[in-house]
């Protein structure tokens, strides 16, 4: 196994070759907040929140999604990224409909809780109030559009775990939304096994189970991970 | 602050030596939660009774006009009125420290979902009105207008900071009384809190 050394905030560290900047930061013992980014799931780079200083560049890195490399220089905590960092989660806040208060995930939500490690005590961008929709129409889940962050965890772990692909993405800029199978009720879809890994991996309150209500969500972001590593490793055949 | 500290006797506290500082509460368009949180500071109310001069106050004052001169002021709700908008212009004319307490002032929260309910070419505030007085009602169908008794909406629920100015923001649907108590406590002290983690700042 090949190794690549770099370094990250001051820190040596060696990482097997093919490693993401987000796992060299990681095994530097440092961490950057993450919302797209799921062990199990491929690497998509959505959030942004986890862009990193690259010496040397102008462009600044999505760590999940940039190959670590021999010699690198990063920087993962300047007042530049905190910066950036708070303002992406504002604009997360203000471009849905997320209101804390009354939402099923409410205590369990990674979008609250990226909001307190950037040190969000308000948002500088006025809210939008988007008109989006609820689609009730699966017998088990529901999907709450003003919740959505358009991480595509649910994307990516429907095809990439499950293989049943029932999510994609649809529309461009503010009406961006995710779409079930041909932009059907979800309901109606029958490529969704209704496995529920949508539900668990979704980081706030636009996927859940109906029995949920204000703060009774329960999610299993580790699903995702527990999963791949079992088909890999073959952990089910003793 | 510091000529007080310099001018009183030894043997005396320094908190002593500090004008008791004069505190506010007011709710605007919330469903008062943060003061009752407020009010669930149980005995660290004696505490801050001994320590503040609460100059207005919906459940500790009488006074109906907000006075001159306060030093904190904690603002519940969002501003969604022409009421919550004058008394938010004057006491931030008349406060140094302009708290935002609790969610609803911060982002409008619940108050401000009325700004999803706009239909085509009227304003939320129409919206709604014609809703709930004109197309739901049974006989006696009119829209409420009393000038001067009635604050008229206004067309969008705002947060408080985009309407004056705030200098400390404290979040929380309602903030624990926890929370609360550990951002009043420096003030009166003459020391900003340091809001800082989930303990402090997460929202609902």
């Amino acid at each position: 196994m090949s190794v690549v050394t770099l370094q990250v905030d001051g820190r040596d560290v060696a990482v097997p070759a093919g490693s993401t900047l987000l796992q060299a930061i990681r095994a530097a013992g440092l961490s950057v907040p993450t919302l797209c980014d799921l062990e199990g799931l491929e690497p998509v780079g959505a959030c942004r929140l986890c862009l990193v200083e690259l010496e040397g560049s102008q462009r600044l890195l999505p760590a999940c999604a940039s190959e670590a490399s021999e010699g690198q220089v990063i920087r993962t905590d300047t007042a530049q990224l905190q910066g950036y960092r708070r303002m992406a989660v504002e604009l997360f806040f203000a471009e849905g409909n997320h209101v804390c208060a009354f939402c099923v995930a409410n205590g369990t939500c990674e979008l609250q809780d990226v909001a307190v490690a950037v040190g969000m005590d308000h948002s500088r961008f006025p809210y939008q109030y988007p008109q989006r929709s609820v689609d009730a129409s699966h017998p088990r889940f529901s999907l709450d559009h003003n919740r959505c962050i358009l991480c595509t965890r649910c994307v990516r772990v429907c095809d990439q775990i499950e293989g049943a692909h029932v999510w994609d993405v649809a529309e461009r800029g503010s009406d961006c939304r995710i779409v079930a199978g041909l932009d059907q009720p979800w309901g109606e879809v029958d490529a969704c096994t209704s496995c529920g890994k949508c539900v668990d991996v979704c980081p706030t309150g636009a996927l859940f189970a109906k029995e949920d209500t204000t703060a009774e969500k329960h999610p299993h972001p580790e699903r995702a991970g527990q999963l791949r590593r079992a088909r890999e490793q073959r952990q089910w055949i003793s | 602050m510091d000529l007080m500290t310099i001018s009183a006797t030894p043997a005396q506290d320094p908190a002593q030596a500090r004008p008791r500082l004069r505190l506010a509460t007011v709710w605007l368009a919330g469903c008062s939660g943060c003061h009752m949180s407020f009010l669930d500071l149980d005995e660290f109310l004696f505490e801050l009774a001994e320590a503040v001069d609460i100059v207005y106050s919906p459940v500790a004052s009488d006074t109906k006009i907000y006075p001159e001169q306060v030093d904190v002021c904690l603002v519940e709700g969002a501003v969604a009125n022409v009421d919550n908008l004058e008394l938010a212009l004057t006491l931030r004319q008349r406060t140094a420290l302009v708290i935002s307490f609790g969610d609803c002032a911060i982002s409008a929260n619940v108050p401000g979902l009325r700004n999803l309910c706009s239909a085509p070419g009227r304003d939320s505030a129409r919206t709604v009105l014609e809703r709930g007085y004109l197309e739901l009602a049974d006989a006696s169908a009119q829209l409420p207008f009393a000038p001067g008794i009635v604050p008229e909406l206004l067309p969008k629920v705002l947060p408080l900071h985009e309407v004056i100015p705030v200098d400390l923001y404290l979040p929380g649907c309602p903030p624990s009384a926890e929370r609360i108590r550990a951002a009043i406590a420096p003030l009166l002290v003459g020391q900003r809190p340091r809001m800082e983690g989930a303990s402090m700042l997460r929202f609902g």
